[in-house]
């Protein structure tokens, strides 16, 4: 069978090095708003890693236009479908969305992001009121990304562990062994 | 093939396999076990984001806990910074004499003219307090550098800080409250704080022996803290800094038997000083050695350190809050150009992120009219 059972390699590498940077991001933003020793480092790695997700975010936008989709596996309902395909956009939207409302909002309250050596400039109109909106949208939308990434989490453990259909394979680094195959692959 | 590359290739197989017998229907395992598996995941992940957000340690401090003291200790005061809540904005601007330049890379030590944002403040949390002479008194600037940098910098008018962690800090703040009853600090309560930290004495001892001269305008301005430097040549130096004042320094003037000085006659006089003639200031880099602590602001460096004049901050101009630019200002101490960084103090950590959450909430808050205005269009409601 020649059909395609894998994501692009390109697809894989942006969605690992995507996945990292976002559960780290997460974990940052979690811990930076509670600790006042670590607020300092934290802060430090979460505003250029916040810009880093913008870009690379941007770039699987393009890739994702470009890269052939493995189809869906036959174990997944039609609704399994829609819900899968509107968590993707919710992910994509939010990763383009969460650091534009970060650095919108920093804009707004007139603090300086720093980048390593370069100072960002601002992309709003000096306003503590905005400052305010972006702030509290800032938190709702983080939270919003906590959970659809534990959705997205549960998802792909269920499929994987209890329908055993071979679902994480297609998005993993390395290509699969051919006694690597599924049990829903093996019912084709 | 050096041990550490066979090491890594070892781990890298074990993680493959691992996964594999994730993806893989290659498991013993009943249907209820796997099911089991994944909420045991999910979970796990789950408990691991509510401890880093600190949702299962509600005693440890947070930047929301140390604000929510000042919130309990001072009341409500909608619009207004948590601490040194009592206030007036200033501008001005600093012309750099260029002998930082041996020091630090940063723009604004080249010699030249920045505008400066700032505000003078009395520190605690009441916005209405009446001045008083023993209140520590504080200067924030914002230099406003070329390209987007900024400088800000929160300063008091003590030799050293009281503590040196955010934790003593918060419990200096509940052990120094006077009781509501007796209108004085609880003796037990002070007297177990003063016997857990030692440094508060001897940082106490030291402030006590500066006596308070007479007004904002002749007073220093001292970081408390460390910062680094860093030269074009990379070389990084440690030092502290301070706001010295040109106008000589004045007692505190004595008044006449029977009268009670008026509740803002430390702001008067600065607003009257500030529009008689401009005030001015040297900033003094004060340059550590190996032995000076960086990490403890309670511990004062000896007077023998060399000391830097890098040049001129002029203030000529001042305005009551409602109006004047320094109301949303966040006077950072994190907030620093290439070429100043913080050193280990971790109470520079805990600054940042104190004032950040105070700044957030104050700002969503309505603005109330300052205690010190200096025009008319400024008294928006009375308190």
């Amino acid at each position: 069978m020649s059909k395609i059972t894998q994501f692009a390699w390109s697809s894989r590498v942006l969605h690992w090095l995507m996945a990292v940077a976002l559960l780290g991001m997460l974990a940052i933003g979690m811990h930076m708003v509670a600790s006042l020793e670590q607020y300092r480092l934290l802060v430090g790695i979460h505003r250029p890693l916040g810009m880093l997700i913008w870009v690379l975010a941007l770039i699987r936008l393009v890739n994702r236009q470009l890269q052939p989709l493995p189809p869906f596996l036959p174990t997944m309902s039609a609704r399994e479908r829609l819900i899968a395909t509107a968590s993707e956009r919710l992910l994509y939207g939010l990763m383009l969305l969460l650091p534009l409302v970060g650095w919108g909002m920093l804009s707004a309250a007139r603090l300086p992001v720093r980048v390593g050596p370069v100072v960002l400039p601002p992309i709003l109109p000096h306003s503590v009121a905005l400052y305010t909106l972006l702030r509290r949208s800032h938190t709702v939308l983080a939270y919003l990304l906590f959970f659809a990434f534990m959705a997205h989490l549960s998802a792909v453990l269920f499929h994987s562990l209890v329908l055993r259909d071979g679902l994480l394979r297609r998005m993993l680094p390395w290509a699969p062994k051919a006694n690597e195959r599924s049990d829903a692959d093996s019912s084709d | 093939m050096p041990a550490d590359r066979l090491r890594a290739n070892a781990l890298l197989c074990i993680l493959r396999c691992e996964v594999n017998a994730l993806v893989i229907h290659d498991t013993r395992l009943g249907t209820r076990t796997r099911l089991a598996l994944v909420g045991v995941i999910v979970l796990s992940v789950g408990a691991a984001f509510l401890y880093l957000g600190g949702w299962l340690s509600p005693h440890q401090l947070s930047p929301g806990r140390l604000v929510d003291t000042f919130e309990s200790l001072n009341g409500p005061h909608p619009g207004f910074r948590r601490n040194h809540a009592k206030g007036v904005s200033v501008s001005g601007y600093f012309e750099a004499n260029g002998a930082g330049t041996r020091l630090s890379k940063a723009s604004v030590f080249s010699p030249g003219r920045v505008p400066v944002v700032g505000r003078f403040a009395l520190a605690g949390g009441m916005p209405y307090a009446p001045d008083g002479v023993a209140t520590v008194r504080s200067m924030g600037l914002r230099f406003s550098l070329p390209h987007g940098e900024e400088w800000r910098t929160g300063m008091n008018n003590i030799p050293v800080f009281v503590v040196n962690t955010a934790e003593a800090f918060n419990e200096q703040l509940i052990a120094t409250a006077p009781d509501p009853a007796t209108k004085k600090p609880n003796p037990e309560k002070l007297a177990a704080f003063i016997a857990k930290h030692p440094e508060f004495a001897r940082a106490v001892g030291a402030i006590k022996a500066q006596a308070p001269t007479s007004g904002f305008e002749d007073s220093t301005y001292n970081s408390l803290n460390a910062f680094e430097l860093t030269n074009d040549a990379g070389q990084v130096t440690k030092v502290r800094w301070s706001m010295v004042p040109v106008q000589p320094a004045a007692r505190v003037p004595a008044l006449p038997p029977g009268a009670a000085p008026t509740p803002n006659f430390l702001f008067d006089a600065l607003i009257a000083k500030v529009k008689e003639q401009p005030l001015r200031w040297r900033l003094v880099l004060t340059i550590g050695q190996a032995a000076d602590s960086t990490r403890d602001s309670t511990l004062a460096w000896p007077d023998s350190r060399e000391r830097v004049d890098v040049g001129t901050l002029t203030i000529d101009h001042v305005e009551g809050e409602a109006t004047g630019p320094a109301r949303t200002i966040n006077f950072d101490p994190l907030v620093l150009p290439n070429g100043i960084a913080g050193s280990d103090d971790p109470l520079l950590s805990a600054r940042s992120a104190a004032y950040s959450q105070s700044f957030t909430r104050r700002v969503a808050e309505p603005v109330s009219s300052s205690a010190v205005t200096t025009s008319e269009s400024e008294r928006v409601s009375t308190p």
